[in-house]
């Protein structure tokens, strides 16, 4: 887009009368997702200013603390508003720690993800025959290994090759390129399937007509009008993401609990479930379900706003 | 004109110059159903595996002269988007031969044929889906000016848009907007002014008043018509609508059934049609006056668009139709004045 | 009494902030085994007049005010169940594509037994026996082996006529087609438009064809409304309409034909662009587009631009024009605006 024809007013002004805001002052329920997505991001990536202690810091941690209570339960003390877990941790600080490890994974495996598969797909729904069949089939093949098997093959490579500190060191990118890896057939075959459906609309042919060359077709004129399911299965994609880190996490194919994401979290938490101590599994639990549903059901709402064929505003 | 070449100049006398467009036994044919994995089916007259296909256009011969508006008159299926597109270069020949200027452009691959992007243009019918919603009017026009001339400073550029819009009668205000904000008229005047703004000098136009309402059709009947005296524009123009080719050819071709029936000058074609289809469909063109003329009747049962083999793919439909006519495929017989008919009844005097 | 009387119509569809108002105050009646013809460009606002005869109108859209009778009774004020049984007994539709009318799923004989099924209790046989006889009407040849095919198996003109067929089924004493011919190739429409005339004749049935072709129209009605805007600008018979338009508009529509100009000279054309529904001009909602909104000595006329025109008679016509009226009554506008 050139420069002069974008000024920030105009984005404004363009916003201010926009069908999606007009379809969000209109519903509830997407102004409150909206709200708690808005809330947990941002109380997330300020974490380190606003959360009671840090995890990571080990002087910060009093082993006499351990196991205690969130604070509607008798024997919490106020320093931990969520109560610890069983080194002694505050769970709040945890939570806010873990969930940032959690959202980075999601937004990077996403990145990974999308950059591939709309590449791939963009190629695919545009040349046609053979490399469309050929990047179509890979895409089934990747699709019938599930993430969990790429997740420990790709997991048992990387310790037998770099150790088990590597792991741990570069843990967030290995879980990154995992579920990246693992689901870019998603993007490819959304992207394709636009492209091919955009493909048919006489305004590729009059660039063909004009000259221009194929990249600048695929990425000046297919890709632009392909962003509206790219970004609705993003937020889907995030959520899946984020499940799948959880899932990883919790088998102890993820995160170690050095430095935890939700699912490490739960995890730890889970042997003493029975022992009363609930809480240490169940608040990461609640807050990585409300995470997760609120995406999620973004995602269904811009799904419904973004739809051409609902949009005639 | 290449002396190897063994078929004469079509329907015109030795003496024209060589056409700008020439167009030689050109044949397309689609798989019927290319989603099958065995494109051949058994054929029980025949006793053998045969290939479905849909033969598009089948053995047209064209010639374009420089300053023509030739108008491909047809139904829906005959054949001649197909034909638009394979001059373009959009689709690939299964035979046959298309030259610009006297040079080849068929095989060309993608690099060869930008000179030629240049020198021709297309037109699109649908004004809804050949603009790109994603760009604003101004980058449509400006990116093809920036693709050709990769020198020219950007206020060129800019003024070379502007004086498009001028030309094409769009507001210049309207630039920042996007297609979704202008009228069909509107947008088909900024598809006319993004062909224009490579400055070529030959114009496929496929149907592109079709879609439009009856005022604004005569709006953008008439920019094509300036276009083509200030710019020294040759046309071709794809229609189904007989109005508009009486209007604005200067030569006709009637296809049916991917072959060219008949081509004279316009003139000649709509005063003396022969070819028995033409005849059917200027008496069937419904006209303001009122008429009491019964219109010729055919029958209306279309044959199914699989490839045939031999005899005249008129031959369900025509009133004249013998033996003849089942078997073999009528030859184009050209008369002096350059009047092409290809039809067995015409040839042997059946029909007057 | 006229079959069907249209009286003030108007139709609006509520928007974010405002409305658009579809259709304005619309007037005129159907005759029995008249058939009349709605030409307009798009947005004009044809097609949503003839859905609202029936209440068939997409969801937002609403009749704000006015009538609608048929055989003298009310059809706004109708319960859905009321109005479903008037739908397909009485008043048929044909629509403009007729591959996208018919069920790809069902063969032409299913189909036409099951409507026919659906509104008269009646047995197999009969439906079967109807349904053959309603083919022969239509001239389709050979309606047996018709019957047991499907719909892609037929050709565009095939399927138009039993689109027709269909609707003949249950003789309605109406039919609305909406640009009947528009999807069908020159040599078929011809004989569409000759089947439709005779049939409207034969079986007494009102027609109401929706069009923005003149020629189609020409052809294939005896009465005419021309719309613009949301507004009859026009009515009158046909050939009376196209042989001596009265309105500026009807008179610019003929006018940009290519028929009425000369080969390769340029087009009469009516400047400007129609105006969307949302944003139609105060006053006549022709006149920024009318060269008639200017006396002969260059001044503008403030009704064109202040006040709505009423329609006035003009030979056979009725006309909503202020030039007009003046024309008629020699009367200038502004005298008697004061």
């Amino acid at each position: 887009m050139s420069p002069e024809t974008r000024s920030p007013a105009t984005v404004w002004r363009r916003f201010r009368g926009s069908y999606f805001l007009y379809r969000l002052q209109r519903n509830r329920r997407a102004q409150v997702c909206l709200t708690l997505f808005v809330l947990i991001m941002a109380s997330v990536l300020l974490a380190p200013w606003i959360a009671p202690s840090n995890p990571y810091d080990l002087a910060q941690i009093n082993l006499l603390d351990s196991e205690l209570p969130p604070f509607w339960i008798a024997g919490s003390e106020p320093a931990h508003l969520l109560g610890t877990d069983v080194q002694g941790r505050d769970l709040l600080s945890s939570m806010l720690y873990g969930a940032r490890v959690s959202i980075a994974i999601g937004f990077g495996a996403v990145l990974l993800q999308s950059v591939l598969g709309t590449a791939l797909g963009l190629l695919a729904g545009y040349r046609g025959g053979f490399v469309d069949a050929l990047l179509m089939r890979l895409a089934d093949i990747q699709l019938s290994f599930s993430t969990l098997m790429m997740a420990i093959i790709i997991g048992a490579v990387v310790k037998a090759a770099f150790g088990g500190a590597f792991y741990g060191d570069y843990g967030v990118v290995i879980l990154i390129l995992i579920i990246g890896l693992s689901e870019w057939p998603q993007y490819a075959r959304t992207v394709r399937a636009s492209v091919l459906a955009e493909k048919q609309k006489d305004y590729v042919d009059a660039a063909r007509v004009l000259g221009f060359s194929s990249y600048r077709i695929m990425l000046r004129h297919l890709l632009p009008n392909t962003l509206t399911p790219i970004f609705v299965l993003s937020t889907i994609q995030v959520a899946n993401a984020i499940m799948a880190e959880a899932a990883l996490s919790f088998l102890g194919l993820g995160m170690p609990e050095t430095e935890p994401s939700l699912g490490s979290l739960i995890k730890s938490g889970f042997d003493y479930l029975q022992s009363d101590s609930w809480w240490i599994t169940l608040l990461p639990g609640l807050f990585l379900v409300t995470l997760v549903l609120v995406i999620n059901l973004l995602g269904d709402w811009l799904r419904d706003t973004m739809n051409p064929r609902l949009h005639k505003g | 004109m290449n002396p190897t070449d063994s078929l004469q100049t079509l329907g015109r006398a030795a003496d024209v110059p060589a056409p700008l467009v020439r167009v030689r036994g050109l044949h397309k044919r689609f798989a019927l159903h290319p989603e099958r994995l065995l494109p051949w089916r058994f054929d029980k007259r025949r006793r053998a595996w045969r290939r479905q296909r849909i033969h598009a256009v089948n053995g047209v011969d064209l010639d374009i002269q420089r300053g023509d508006a030739l108008c491909v008159v047809g139904e829906s299926g005959c054949g001649k988007s197909t034909l638009a597109r394979l001059i373009m270069g959009l689709l690939t020949a299964s035979d046959g031969e298309v030259s610009y200027d006297g040079q080849r452009v068929d095989r060309l691959d993608a690099k060869q044929w930008r000179p030629f992007r240049r020198r021709m243009q297309m037109i699109f019918q649908n004004p809804h889906s050949s603009l790109n919603p994603r760009l604003t009017m101004r980058q449509t026009l400006e990116e093809p000016i920036r693709f050709h001339h990769p020198d020219w400073p950007r206020s060129k550029i800019r003024h070379r848009a502007d004086a498009l819009m001028a030309d094409v009668g769009v507001d210049i205000g309207w630039g920042e907007r996007f297609a979704h904000e202008l009228s069909g008229g509107q947008r088909q005047r900024i598809a006319i002014a993004r062909a224009l703004s490579v400055e070529p000098e030959f114009i496929v136009a496929d149907e592109p008043v079709s879609a439009l309402d009856v005022s604004v059709q005569a709006q953008i009947m008439n920019l094509l018509m300036d276009a083509q005296a200030e710019r020294r524009l040759t046309y071709l123009f794809i229609t189904h609508d007989l109005a508009v080719v009486e209007h604005f050819a200067t030569q006709v071709a009637v296809m049916y059934r991917g072959t060219i029936c008949e081509l004279a000058d316009a003139d000649t074609l709509f005063a003396q049609p022969r070819h028995p289809y033409t005849r059917a469909l200027l008496a069937a063109s419904p006209r303001l006056e009122d008429s009491d003329t019964e219109p010729l009747r055919l029958s209306d049962e279309d044959p199914p668009p699989i490839e045939t083999s031999s005899g005249c793919v008129f031959r369900e439909r025509c009133p004249h139709v013998n033996a003849r006519c089942q078997r073999e495929m009528p030859a184009a017989l050209v008369t002096r004045d350059g009047h092409r008919v290809a039809c067995h009844a015409v040839e042997e005097g059946r029909v007057p | 009494m006229a079959l069907l009387e249209v009286d003030h119509l108007d139709i609006r569809f509520p928007l974010r902030h405002d409305e658009i108002r579809a259709v304005r105050d619309v007037s005129f009646a159907l005759e029995r085994g008249e058939r009349l013809g709605i030409v307009g460009e798009s947005g004009a606002g044809k097609s949503v007049l003839a859905f609202s005869l029936l209440k068939l109108l997409s969801r937002p859209g609403y009749i704000a005010g006015g009538r609608v009778r048929f055989e003298g009774r009310e059809l706004t004020t109708l319960s859905d169940r009321q109005l479903r049984r008037i739908r397909g007994n009485r008043v048929a539709m044909i629509f403009q594509d007729p591959l996208t009318t018919l069920n790809p799923t069902l063969t032409i004989g299913r189909q036409m037994i099951e409507s026919l099924k659906a509104h008269r209790r009646i047995s197999e046989r009969r439906a079967r026996a109807i349904a053959l006889h309603k083919l022969r009407q239509v001239q389709v040849s050979s309606p047996e082996q018709r019957f047991e095919q499907y719909p892609h198996q037929l050709s565009g003109g095939l399927c138009q006529r039993v689109v027709i067929a269909i609707a003949l089924l249950l003789d309605p004493d109406i039919i609305i087609a909406d640009e009947p011919t528009t999807a069908l190739d020159v040599t078929i429409q011809a004989e569409i438009i000759a089947l439709l005339t005779q049939l409207c004749g034969k079986h007494n049935v009102g027609l109401i064809v929706i069009s923005h072709d003149l020629c189609v129209i020409g052809q294939l009605t005896q009465r005419l409304l021309v719309m613009y805007a949301g507004r009859i600008v026009e009515q009158g018979p046909t050939r009376e309409i196209i042989n001596d338009a009265q309105h500026p508009y009807t008179q610019g529509l003929i006018n940009a034909l290519p028929q009425m100009t000369l080969p390769r000279q340029r087009l009469a054309q009516i400047p400007g662009n129609m105006p969307s529904l949302a944003r139609v001009p105060d006053g006549c909602a022709f006149h920024p587009r009318c060269r008639y909104r200017f006396t002969p000595q260059g001044r503008l006329r403030q009704a064109c631009v202040e006040r709505v025109p009423e329609a006035v008679s003009s030979g056979g016509s009725r006309v909503a024009c202020h030039w007009v009226r003046e024309l008629i009554t020699t009367v200038p506008i502004e005298e008697e605006a004061i």
